[in-house]
């Protein structure tokens, strides 16, 4: 268990003050300037070797992808920070946003300043705009105090971080919709490479981070990656913000060791399972995007990104979503089916067509008004809009889907044979 | 984009920013390099809508507005146009003077958003996503997933979240709103934040300056 001490977000419930005099008090911007005159590569080998990897759903190498960014540049470089947090079941960013919102700040010049940028753009959702006026009054106060602005910190280095408001599309949380939208387009993502660290926003170098990637580097740097390293599992390091919520006695936002067991963490922390463990039917691990699991794999899957992987799941936002035995899993997952539907930006054509055709015959499969062969189909369309599109969301769409047909095949079977027993004819195959 | 309303409505005619609106308009396009100013497309089309319900009651956005938001970033106004259509949050019908906007992707369902569904149309007459109630008080969407999961289900009413709901809390909210009063946004039982249930389990050891 994650002792209090290790915890990076000790304000994560809202306690206490989260603005500048309270996070003094809890360690932020303790020592910033020193940590700047350590040098860019020293900055960004100690994110390297603590281990760090992105918390916004990929799991890739934070340092890695800083130093991808150029030495020299004669064109300005760019942090972006990916606040749109809106991958269903996650809710972290926003409690370090709301109540921790200096760690994001004084992350944003650490980081902007280990590769060369010359501004943070903060990119938050639109409907998070009470959090937003928090933000911007933090960063207001930032530049009150010197910490941000002309000479941060009096370290000589000019940086200037900057809040910018979505309106409401799941798609500008994909790096380049986000971009895109920045720009002050649609965000419809872009087609990779030329990747952002160097063409990205602008056409200048840019490298989009999520929140609590961006605002755990100062403590890193302050307790070293020796520590960060030490936490968690190896590949797996660090404490990780987990979002508990559906079916748990108490659901709630917690940060844990990475690694930590599934069930431990749900037992521990959100108050079991409503009924009990044995009431499990089944979990999303890491919001909606990957692969549900049923309680068999539950029982003792570690959560963590290889551990999850290993059972072809993945730990994505680390949002775990619990559904009892109650839940009816088949319209658990059309519901997402519509979600992507909805939040498919109409670019590519199989996402396009495939995200509306996934949803349809995901209504009928919830009604049990098809053929039992339609699940084979089913499964064979999300084959083919799975890796056939410019970003992820054609993956995440199908995704839930194929676990669905992985764990509870015999439900969707069930339920088909049902409807037949009741009489009800089912419609001509796949005729949507 | 909301839903499709079929109500027939007026576009005025005429639009310009206020005083108020001016002053923030200064504020943001200080934020982004000399010739990028199409960046301040989404912020300047907020000001359009949130001055739209200073002046009318009702936010949303008149394509008379977003004329004004291109003639000030010096953009087509088919490149606003796109914009404003492709952001649910922007509202190209009027809507009720408090915007219901009921979450009911998977965690929100699982937690019961039906019941907060049909306790809004309970309340305000509203047969469907997408209508306004005959006063014009209320207008309801669906929305998709808002990001406060473990605090579900989620109403939130114009800018602010009601966590932890159910039918009977849905229905006291709304009868406040109808009494002109705003109650505090968040948790409505009480719970801090997102902490669970009864208080916080992790954080006990540590103490700093309480926040107010």
């Amino acid at each position: 268990m994650l002792k209090d001490q290790d915890r990076i977000f000790t304000n994560l419930y809202g306690i206490y003050d989260p603005m500048l005099q309270g996070a003094r008090s809890r360690g932020d911007w303790d020592g910033t300037k020193a940590i700047l005159e350590k040098g860019r590569d020293a900055i960004v080998d100690e994110v390297k070797a603590s281990g760090l990897r992105g918390r916004g759903g990929a799991g890739f190498p934070t340092g890695l992808k800083w130093s991808f960014m150029p030495k020299q540049s004669d064109r300005p470089c760019y942090l972006i920070v990916n606040a749109d947090e809106s991958e269903p079941g996650t809710c972290k960013d926003r409690d370090i946003i709301r109540h921790d919102p200096h760690k994001l700040i004084e992350g944003c010049l650490v980081a902007g300043f280990a590769m060369g940028a010359c501004a943070a753009y903060i990119y938050i959702r639109g409907e998070f705009y009470n959090e937003s006026l928090v933000l911007q009054a933090a960063i207001d106060e930032a530049y009150a105090a010197g910490l941000i602005g002309k000479n941060a910190c009096g370290s000589g280095y000019d940086y200037d971080v900057f809040l910018h408001r979505g309106a409401g599309a799941y798609i500008c949380g994909e790096e380049t919709g986000l971009l895109e939208s920045l720009e002050g387009k649609k965000g419809m993502p872009r087609l990779k490479p030329p990747f952002p660290a160097a063409v990205g926003l602008y056409g200048c170098p840019s490298t989009v981070n999520n929140v609590e990637s961006i605002a755990v580097a100062p403590t890193i740097m302050r307790r070293g990656a020796a520590w960060f390293n030490a936490l968690g599992r190896p590949r797996n390091s660090g404490p990780k913000v987990f979002c508990i919520s559906g079916h748990v006695n108490k659901p709630c936002n917690v940060e844990e060791e990475l690694g930590i067991p599934l069930r431990e963490l749900i037992e521990r922390y959100a108050g079991g399972v409503r009924g009990g463990w044995d009431n499990l039917q089944a979990v999303i691990p890491g919001g909606a995007s990957v692969p549900l699991l049923p309680k068999s794999i539950c029982d003792d899957v570690l959560m963590d990104f290889d551990s999850l992987k290993d059972v072809k799941s993945g730990l994505g936002t680390a949002a775990v979503i619990v559904m009892d035995k109650s839940t009816d899993v088949i319209k658990a997952i059309a519901r997402l089916s519509k979600f992507y539907m909805h939040e498919s930006c109409g670019q590519c054509t199989p996402c396009r067509e495939g995200t509306g055709w996934m949803w349809r015959v995901m209504t009928r499969m919830v009604e049990g008004r098809a053929e039992p062969a339609e699940i084979d189909t089913l499964e064979q369309v999300t084959r083919q809009v799975e890796g056939h599109t410019i970003c992820a969301l054609g993956d995440a769409a199908a995704w839930p889907i194929q676990g669905l047909i992985r764990h509870f095949r015999p439900v969707m079977e069930a339920r088909i044979a049902a409807y037949k027993a009741r009489g009800g004819t089912p419609m001509r195959m796949a005729a949507e | 984009m909301a839903d499709s309303n079929t109500t027939a409505f007026e576009q005025p005619t005429h639009f310009a920013f206020d005083a108020e609106s001016e002053a923030e308009i200064e504020k943001i396009l200080a934020r982004y390099p000399a010739g990028k100013q199409a960046s301040a497309v989404i912020p300047l089309l907020w000001l359009v809508q949130r001055q739209m319900q200073r002046q009318t009651d009702s936010a949303w956005l008149p394509i008379a507005g977003m004329d004004a938001t291109a003639r000030r970033l010096a953009m087509p106004p088919i490149r606003v146009y796109e914009v404003a259509t492709f952001y649910l949050m922007f509202n190209t019908h009027p809507v009720g003077r408090y915007h219901l906007q009921v979450c009911t992707t998977t965690p929100c369902w699982l937690c019961g958003s039906d019941a907060i569904v049909q306790a809004c149309k309970n309340a305000t007459g509203i047969a469907a996503f997408g209508e306004t109630s005959a006063d014009g008080m209320f207008t309801m969407t669906e929305v998709e997933c808002l990001g406060a999961c473990v605090n579900a289900p989620i109403l939130q009413v114009d800018d602010d979240f009601y966590e932890d709901m159910n039918a009977d809390r849905t229905k006291q909210l709304l009868d406040a709103l109808r009494r002109g009063e705003r109650p505090k946004p968040g948790s409505v039982t009480g719970r801090q934040t997102s902490a669970p249930e009864g208080g916080p389990n992790t954080l006990t050891t540590l103490q700093f300056t309480p926040g107010e």
